[in-house]
């Protein structure tokens, strides 16, 4: 009896202090286990399979060096979701200011070549971050004037960032030689260097870590963060206590844009060179999950982006080793974000709240619409 | 333009429609409930496989279509497992579902059909034409001569329409949409309301993928719904939360993507990328012209 009552006060105590990080792991273990049970389903042996996911993320210096290619986007795009989200914005438009990104780099990077590349590089990268920041602004600003929903502007803004390269890539901006759908490369000022020789890893998986102690330092130690996270916890309170709710939602919204567009434009920057049709695997999609797995933290963040670049890298070998489709790892993602939002209640409730579409923190919050 | 292009414009156009009206229809219910499900894109997906394997193993497109409503329930039981049991964001859920059903399709359709994925032909679902009505130019091909499934989802528009707001079950969803609180007070179950509304969105929208798979494409490739679960999502909006409104717009974009097809397939002048994007383009301008949040429940995406 009495053991027990004090195994209860210390597991209250660890929860208490660590319960963020234990669900994760939680989560972590669950989405674990049913996606071992997927592959057994699909009739391949998960100790295979998941020996060789592991194999092919860091068995190898190419595989770590692919990690880092994949952490980059990832870890850019799950701080901008977090971001948002802090603020109680559904932004899951961070597919389509990748993208715009992309394409402000792809579109700057081309027409760099005279400028020096210490003038020419943060300059198409500031670019690709305006990009994303102007593409977020939109629904930012259909949320704050015209009482849009940001979920469905962002999901629309995706397919039009997408359509809209896609009609660049194959029109106006198509390369000059003319034989395939994408951009001329950009020149070799606009481009970021690798981090070591022979590797595909680059430099921008440093400003991406930048990026998270900049997001740290956002979020928890100036008075804009501050107000962010108040209007994500509760709105109406905040807006009563005099905080500026316009401006902390806006600021979200475009800071979340830009760090996603950076993550768009980094990859051409360092990676691709040139833009293309179906550019995004989906990164700010993953980001989502990113996000949320990292519990909206950007040290979190850092540690999930690892996890899902180290899954995606890690899924070609699998597929051809243990012949477990790659896609897998849709699942893993998936079965991660289910089983988070499984376990905690507490955490999201107030933020869910928030996100009541009848107040646009533009009018005060009515009252007749108790949430 | 001659009258058979008009015929095999209006042809691709219904057939384009019907599943973002099953999926559109399956969403006005969830939505009228309040809880945006922006999972349809997944659920097509899953009804699209489930239909297309079901009539392979068992050569009956019906019961291909039967399955694919079951398993869509289902998927909407454990969506509503975690958004109404467990009050998760129904955004996050929905982000969730669609990675879900990228994923399980995926690793089944490898695991089942090989890495390769052999050219897959399934008997199709049978077209029905209407005596008479199929007779009339240009709207009897495209309208008449369908498969039951697309009938069905005609009849849903007037069906729903009239369960919504002329029955009591109608009127207690929409209770729940606009304030739970207050039909929490009246004595109506919420929780059950929102979970029951959840499954016939989830068998809607596996409807709708069932038709592409079964009667329209006759096949399954990895991600074929192709971002029709968004578009559905627009056009419920666009629709101002009505079925009628619902029909309209699904004919509506129906349309635009048989152009899109049409104008790729003649190299035009126009980039069919344009009609890629116009869907979309037009559900925002839609969304800003319109003052105040059009006829979007108060409690739309509100936990209880």
């Amino acid at each position: 009896m009495q053991i027990s009552r004090q195994l209860d006060i210390a597991w209250r105590m660890v929860r208490a202090r660590h319960g963020a990080s234990l669900q994760a792991l939680l989560a972590l273990t669950a989405a674990l286990l049913i996606s071992t049970a997927v592959i057994a389903l699909a009739g391949a042996n998960p100790l295979v399979a998941l020996r060789a996911l592991a194999d092919g993320a860091f068995g190898s210096p190419e595989g770590w060096s692919e990690v880092g290619v994949r952490t980059c986007p990832l870890l850019l795009a799950g701080l901008a979701v977090a971001i948002a989200f802090r603020a109680g914005i559904w932004n899951i438009g961070a597919e389509g200011q990748l993208v715009i990104g992309a394409l402000a780099v792809a579109w700057l990077g081309t027409h760099a070549g005279a400028l020096p590349a210490w003038i020419a590089l943060p300059l198409v990268l500031a670019g690709a971050a305006l990009g994303g920041a102007l593409w977020a602004s939109i629904a930012g600003l259909l949320r704050m004037t015209r009482h849009v929903d940001e979920v469905i502007s962002t999901i629309m803004l995706n397919f039009v960032a997408v359509g809209l390269v896609g009609y660049l890539v194959h029109g106006p901006l198509m390369e000059t030689a003319g034989n395939y759908p994408q951009t001329d490369a950009v020149a070799a000022a606009a481009r970021l260097s690798r981090l070591i020789g022979g590797y595909r890893v680059h430099a921008g998986l440093l400003i991406a870590v930048a990026a998270a102690g900049l997001s740290y330092l956002l979020l928890f130690r100036t008075v804009l963060g501050f107000e962010m996270r108040a209007a994500g916890l509760n709105r109406v309170a905040a807006h009563l206590a005099g905080l500026d709710i316009t401006r902390a939602l806006l600021g979200a919204m475009a800071i979340s844009g830009a760090l996603a567009g950076l993550a768009g434009g980094i990859e051409v920057s360092a990676l691709t060179f040139r833009l293309y049709d179906q550019f995004s695997p989906g990164y700010g999609f993953t980001a989502i999950a990113v996000a949320l797995l990292g519990r909206l933290h950007p040290a979190g963040i850092a540690v999930a982006a690892v996890f899902f670049a180290a899954l995606d890298t890690g899924s070609t070998a699998m597929q051809s080793r243990a012949g477990v489709s790659s896609v897998l790892v849709s699942v893993i993602q998936a079965t991660v974000v289910f089983s988070l939002i499984a376990v905690d209640q507490s955490r999201w409730r107030p933020i869910a709240h928030a996100s009541v579409p009848a107040d646009d923190g533009v009018t005060p919050p009515s009252l007749e619409r108790p949430a | 333009m001659d009258s058979g292009l008009f015929t095999a414009l209006a042809g691709s156009m219904v057939t384009m429609a019907i599943p973002l009206l099953l999926a559109g229809l399956g969403e006005l219910i969830a939505e009228r409930a309040g809880v945006i499900n922006i999972g349809l894109e997944g659920l097509i997906l899953i009804g699209a496989f489930t239909a297309l394997v079901t009539a392979m193993f068992s050569g009956s497109a019906g019961l291909g279509i039967g399955a694919a409503l079951a398993v869509g329930a289902l998927c909407g039981a454990g969506f509503a497992f975690f958004v109404v049991q467990r009050n998760a964001n129904q955004v996050v859920a929905g982000t969730a579902l669609n990675l879900l059903a990228v994923g399980l399709t995926g690793v089944a359709y490898r695991a089942i059909f090989g890495v390769t994925g052999a050219a897959l032909t399934i008997p199709g679902a049978a077209v029905l034409p209407i005596p008479l009505l199929s007779r009339l130019p240009v709207i009897g091909p495209s309208f008449f001569s369908q498969t039951p499934l697309a009938y069905a989802g005609f009849a849903l528009v007037p069906l729903i329409g009239f369960a919504l707001m002329r029955t009591v079950p109608g009127l207690k969803l929409r209770m729940v949409g606009e304030s739970p609180y207050a039909a929490e007070t009246q004595g109506v179950d919420v929780a059950r309301t929102r979970t029951v509304a959840l499954l016939l969105c989830g068998a809607l929208a596996a409807a709708g993928g069932a038709y592409l798979a079964v009667a329209y494409a006759k096949t399954f490739v990895e991600g074929m719904s192709a971002g029709r679960g968004f578009i559905a999502l627009a056009i419920v909006i666009v629709g101002r939360r009505a079925p009628v409104g619902v029909l309209l717009a699904a004919l509506f974009f129906g349309l635009v993507t048989a152009l899109q097809f049409h104008f790729q397939a003649l190299g035009s002048a126009v980039p069919f990328q344009f009609f890629l994007i116009l869907p979309y383009a037009l559900t925002l301008l839609v969304l800003a012209a319109s003052p105040g949040r059009l006829s979007a429940p108060a409690a739309l995406g509100q936990p209880v």
